[in-house]
């Protein structure tokens, strides 16, 4: 009886402690996640502009998305940032991890070599340096040059200025390199050498061995860097101005949803631009759990 | 024979890995050297090194824009990087210490409450934070960027060091019940000092992304007197026009000297932070 009650106090003081130690927390998540959020899904069917109050507008702004050109074609641009960036940065990461596995001399530079484009690419310097880089008269013309073959200035040609920022984007393949290689040493060296018995060649290993060991890894570096990739902002705009250009060819959606709030002050559109994100981003998401069963080796 | 085809093997790879490295760091190293270039020399010499060293680019380049330092920037950006870090360790330590150690109704709930805010696009709450950011005359603050670091918003890390502190040994939990040692004297004496080094993480891959951060920075601050480097750098695109790319190179460069030194200083904890949470450095 005395045992029951002194566990009851005891669990009381804990949740107690539990809820004060969270309270920041649940604070920031209340005022800052939960009601923001039901307040943007209000602005959405709002037309709003912060200087008069909201109007009521029903679906308007989501069927407005629908024929609205710079839409539509800020989310092609996302898509095939999305699509193309992610895939080739962990293939880059995972080869390159795979490479610089055994402890070799000098491997350590190397790592941390290929490993740095990964801490800086995100700063506005670098996306200065890449505009100068794909330049008319930019490092990869001067490039070019010692082959003979005249570049052209790859950031004002609309077919090209996206595949810039997807090269910027894979030469950070650094950091998800780090996590591969923490994966890959903890494949235990017996199954290599039991494979290796069997006669099975180096290649026939990666592929069966190396492969399926770090599909959870690869699972998880997939979801992370496709919603951080939906959401890519700096390079863009430093490299187009703000504006998208050449041709929206570089708009991304971060980009169009930011001019949309910030520069034509549209807060009703940006809100229903920001829920079809979530949308998208939950759908692509539920996509990548959904296909793990098929895919992603668990032991 | 066996012997010389594995070095020239070795050899090989040693070569192919050096040769790969160099191109990618080549920008970066092209970029220190433009920096230190006299003007015109920058697009026309084809060489590396420049002719003549000069620290020219930086001492143009440190006036800023309109009679605001770059110190002024960097000071700014100091401040806010400080101020986060202190935030984010206050406050992500604390809700961590809570949904690893403590056991209490309604915690595994508010836990995968706590990760799905980790896949929320940041555009679904901005718009309504602005408002009432604005509402509190916070624009042009750094207010809207720390205080929700205060409040722990920054998910990743309370992922991170929930995962740590679960890790750490039961028994010190019981030995600490046993002596009446109350939850705050738990959380403070044992298992803070534990985590230092999640900790650390948590001040590293603050820091490297709030210096880099550049989209809630140009949102909320638009008086130069309160410009971080990033948004000042931005700005010097424009205010100096192309003419002036030595000065330019020569900022970047600056600006990026900060996450080189937490780099070399920390490099352990970086890798140790990027393998726990599998995140973008």
């Amino acid at each position: 009886m005395a045992n029951t009650i002194r566990n009851t106090t005891r669990q009381r003081k804990e949740t107690m402690a539990g809820y004060l130690f969270l309270a920041p927390w649940l604070a920031g998540f209340l005022l800052l996640t939960i009601i923001p959020m039901f307040a943007s899904l209000y602005f959405s069917f709002t037309r709003y502009d912060m200087l008069t109050s909201a109007t009521w507008i029903g679906l308007d702004n989501y069927v407005q998305m629908f024929k609205d050109q710079k839409f539509l074609k800020s989310l092609e641009v996302t898509f095939t940032y999305v699509f193309l960036s992610v895939p080739l940065q962990l293939t880059f990461a995972l080869f390159i991890a795979n490479t610089l596995k055994k402890n070799r001399r000098g491997v350590r530079v190397y790592r941390a070599v290929y490993y740095l484009p990964s801490l800086f690419g995100g700063s506005v310097a670098i996306s200065i340096l890449w505009r100068q880089i794909f330049n008319k008269t930019g490092l990869f013309n001067q490039f070019l040059a010692v082959f003979g073959i005249k570049g052209i200035n790859w950031i004002s040609t609309p077919d090209t200025a996206l595949y810039t920022l997807i090269v910027l984007a894979v030469w950070q393949f650094g950091s998800s390199m780090v996590i591969f290689l923490s994966a890959l040493k903890q494949i235990p060296a017996d199954y290599y050498e039991a494979a290796s018995i069997d006669g099975a060649s180096k290649p026939r290993q990666f592929f069966q061995i190396t492969i399926p060991l770090l599909t959870p890894m690869v699972f998880f570096n997939i979801v992370m860097q496709v919603i951080n990739a939906f959401q890519a902002f700096t390079p863009a705009y430093i490299i187009s101005n703000g504006t998208g250009s050449p041709l929206n060819s570089t708009l991304f959606y971060s980009l169009y949803l930011y001019n949309k709030a910030f520069s034509q002050f549209e807060m009703g559109y940006a809100s229903a631009l920001a829920w079809v994100l979530l949308v998208i981003i939950t759908c692509i998401t539920g996509l990548l759990f959904g296909s793990a069963k098929k895919w992603v080796y668990y032991d | 024979m066996v012997v010389s085809n594995a070095k020239s093997k070795s050899f090989l790879f040693h070569a192919l890995i050096i040769l790969f490295a160099i191109a990618m760091i080549y920008p970066l190293i092209w970029m220190i050297c433009a920096s230190s270039k006299i003007g015109p020399e920058i697009f026309q010499s084809k060489s590396l090194l420049p002719k003549q060293l000069t620290l020219e680019n930086y001492r143009t380049g440190w006036k800023g824009i309109s009679g605001y330092s770059f110190g002024s920037f960097f000071n700014n950006s100091f401040q806010l990087v400080i101020f986060s870090i202190l935030g984010n360790l206050l406050s992500c330590a604390m809700a961590a210490y809570a949904f690893a150690k403590l056991n209490f109704k309604g915690r595994n709930l508010l836990f995968t409450l706590m990760m799905g805010t980790l896949m929320l696009p940041k555009h679904v709450r901005l718009i309504p934070q602005y408002i009432i950011f604005n509402k509190l005359g916070w624009v042009n603050t750094y207010l809207p960027m720390i205080i929700p670091k205060f409040l722990a918003m920054d998910g990743f890390f309370v992922f991170l060091m929930t995962q740590y502190m679960r890790g750490l040994p039961k028994e010190l939990d019981e030995a600490a019940t046993i002596d009446g040692c109350g939850y705050l004297n738990h959380y403070l004496r044992i298992i803070i000092p534990m985590s230092v080094p999640a900790l650390i993480s948590t001040m590293i891959f603050t820091f490297l992304w709030t210096w880099n951060d550049f989209f809630m920075q140009m949102i909320y601050i638009s008086r130069l007197e309160q410009y971080t480097v990033a948004l000042a750098l931005r700005m010097f695109i424009d205010s100096t026009g192309s003419n002036a790319w030595g000065a330019l190179f020569a900022m970047s460069t600056l600006s990026l000297i900060p996450l080189f030194l937490m780099f070399i200083i920390f490099q352990r904890y970086l890798v140790d932070g990027i393998t726990a949470g599998g995140i973008k450095g």
